[in-house]
């Protein structure tokens, strides 16, 4: 799924994109109580490991995440910052009960990643529901979207 | 999406007020975060908000105790309260002091937006009522400048011409000639005409007042402001504002204004903190500025600033030819209002029509036609329904002094000396009335006359 994620940041952000070894995520970031991960703390994790020459880091994780205010995020990312964290727990099928799909669960992984990176580009929510800068705060909004900018956003990712 | 809200995040928790306003920045709103009561009024002093998020237990003064202080500064603000201690006791005192929604932590991040969204969406929803509201009262049916005079069709065409320019106008006219129609022929015609028009009468406000009424003013500013309150200036956000009887204001006022109009800043009485107003000006007088100015009655300054472009409004003596297209208008719309079938004016009546001078314009054409239409029989409107003195001062005289005198005379004698009812028909107060006639020396004609 990671390739398949790398090959999709790549052909959106026109540059190169590697994946890193797998690495656990920081017990401290673990809230028993909410039996979640704190995307936040992930993230202030994530900014001195960026390695040298390369633009952005995203972590993907399988753990569900939220912020303290929200029951849940599907992902956070550093505005004006270079880090972003995705969690694809609430982007399974399964998740909803439902039959598992790889190939959407790829497409949902893709876009919210893009997004998150999006916003570390000083991007904020879009109204053209088809640009992945859309809000979406439901599964189905993400569905919705498409995993690339519209023309109001393109301009503003350098490419 | 009414996107690029003001929202202020109140909670006494640095983590909530960070995650919150990160949150909300993404969505694309302007965020601001105060960490208590005391914080987030100081916030209000300085700039307005749209919406508050405030947390319901915080240390000092309680969220409901603020929501209560923030809707005394702005009676307007949406406020949203949160806890993490859902329980109906809470939200139902939360309700019952005026907020407009109640939420618990931690928040589904779908319901919070879309709740955030139903309050702006209504909050847009009651300005817009509120302008449409004020608009239809202040027009009070579809009244437009009326005229086929050559005079008239180049005063409609400068009104086109202008119009879809950002220039400040000047309207220059006797009374009664339709100066703040002509304004609202500009504003109908113009780029800014799904905004508001937010119309001024300079003369019958005091300096404080107007001061009040144009800017705005702080809650405790002076006596009697409870309140925040937002100026002319402010309510014209986006639209126009019409300053009439721009002759009448002080100098003061006139260095306030001048400042408004080269900075389009304004600075709420009792406040340090300017806000940006964007507003068109069409300014009306029916006095000489030109005059007032030599006497240092005016600012030249601001002339020069408000005569970008110049309409002057002819009186109706001048545009005799428009007088039965009026009369028409008048009688059509009176017929309505009235339930009466009153159809054709008769020749006889509307050759007097066209002979008297009209010394108060097109407004008093409007009320000789309304005072007929009530005692006229269906289907005709005839001379004897028309209480006009034609022998008046136009002979005699042809200065407009004499002209006003000899009608306010004529009102006066029709309204049997009662003051406040000739004021009524003159469209004047009654101290105007009053003023002018120890002016005109009335007592004496009374005397003459019995």
């Amino acid at each position: 799924m990671l390739a398949g994620l790398c090959g999709g940041l790549g052909a959106v952000f026109g540059s190169r994109c590697q994946v890193l070894r797998t690495e656990p995520l920081p017990p401290r970031a673990f809230h028993a109580g909410r039996q979640q991960y704190s995307s936040t703390e992930i993230l202030a994790g994530l900014a001195a490991r960026v390695i040298p020459d390369s633009s952005r880091l995203v972590a993907v994780t399988s753990s569900d995440l939220f912020v303290p205010v929200l029951t849940f995020v599907f992902g956070e990312a550093q505005l004006e910052g270079r880090c972003a964290v995705v969690s694809t727990c609430r982007l399974r099928q399964e998740f909803y009960g439902l039959p598992a799909d790889a190939k959407l669960e790829s497409a949902r992984l893709l876009k919210e990643t893009v997004h998150e990176l999006g916003h570390t580009f000083h991007l904020a929510h879009c109204e053209n529901y088809e640009c992945v800068m859309a809000p979406s705060h439901a599964v189905e909004w993400i569905d919705l979207k498409s995993s690339t900018f519209c023309e109001a956003c393109r301009p503003r990712v350098p490419s | 999406m009414p996107n690029k809200a003001n929202l202020l995040i109140v909670d006494d928790e640095l983590i909530v007020r960070d995650s919150l306003s990160k949150w909300f920045h993404e969505e694309g709103y302007d965020v601001a975060v105060a960490e208590g009561a005391q914080d987030a009024l100081q916030k209000m002093a300085q700039r307005q908000f749209d919406l508050a998020l405030v947390d319901i237990k915080m240390p000092g003064t309680d969220g409901v105790e603020l929501q209560r202080r923030m809707h005394e500064i702005d009676p307007d603000l949406l406020v949203i309260m949160m806890t993490g201690y859902a329980s109906v006791e809470t939200a139902v005192a939360a309700l019952k002091n005026g907020a407009y929604d109640y939420v618990s932590k931690p928040f589904d991040p779908e319901e919070m937006a879309h709740t955030v969204r139903n309050a702006l969406s209504h909050r847009q929803a009651q300005r817009e009522n509120t302008q449409l509201r004020q608009t239809l009262a202040a027009v009070g049916g579809p009244r437009e400048l009326t005229g086929q005079s050559p005079e008239m069709m180049r005063v409609l065409e400068a009104v086109q011409t202008v119009a879809p320019t950002e220039a400040t106008v000047l309207i220059a006219g006797e009374s009664g000639t339709g100066k703040e129609l002509c304004a609202r022929a500009i504003h109908a015609a113009s780029n800014r005409r799904f905004n508001p028009m937010v119309v001024i009468h300079c003369g019958a406000l005091t300096e404080t007042l107007l001061e009040s009424e144009l800017f705005g003013h702080e809650k405790g500013a002076f006596t009697g402001a409870q309140y925040r309150k937002k100026g002319s200036f402010e309510m014209a956000q986006g639209g126009t504002i019409f300053l009439d009887e721009i002759g009448d204001i002080s100098l003061k006022t006139q260095t306030d204004l001048l400042r408004v109009l080269q900075e389009h800043e304004i600075t709420r009485v009792g406040s340090t903190q300017p806000i940006h107003v964007d507003f068109r000006c069409i300014a009306a007088t029916n006095k000489d500025l030109g005059s007032l100015i030599q006497e240092g009655k005016f600012r030249p300054d601001l002339y020069y600033r408000l005569n970008v472009f110049q309409i002057r409004l002819p009186p109706l003596r001048e545009r005799k030819s428009d007088i039965p297209l009026l009369v028409d208008v008048f009688v059509r719309r009176f017929s309505a209002s009235m339930n009466k079938r009153i159809t054709r004016v008769s020749p006889e009546a509307m050759e007097q029509l066209v002979a008297y001078p009209w010394p108060g314009n097109v407004r008093e054409l409007e009320n000789a036609v309304e005072r007929a239409m009530v005692v006229a029989q269906e289907p005709e409107l005839r001379e004897q329904d028309f209480s006009l003195k034609l022998a008046a001062p136009a002979e005699a005289s042809r200065t407009l002094e004499d002209a006003e005198r000899a009608h306010i005379l004529s009102v006066l004698d029709e309204c049997d000396g009662n003051q406040t009812r000739a004021a009524a028909v003159l469209d004047i107060d009654r101290v105007t009335l009053h003023n002018k006639l120890k002016k005109y020396g009335w007592k004496k004609v009374t005397a003459e006359v019995t």
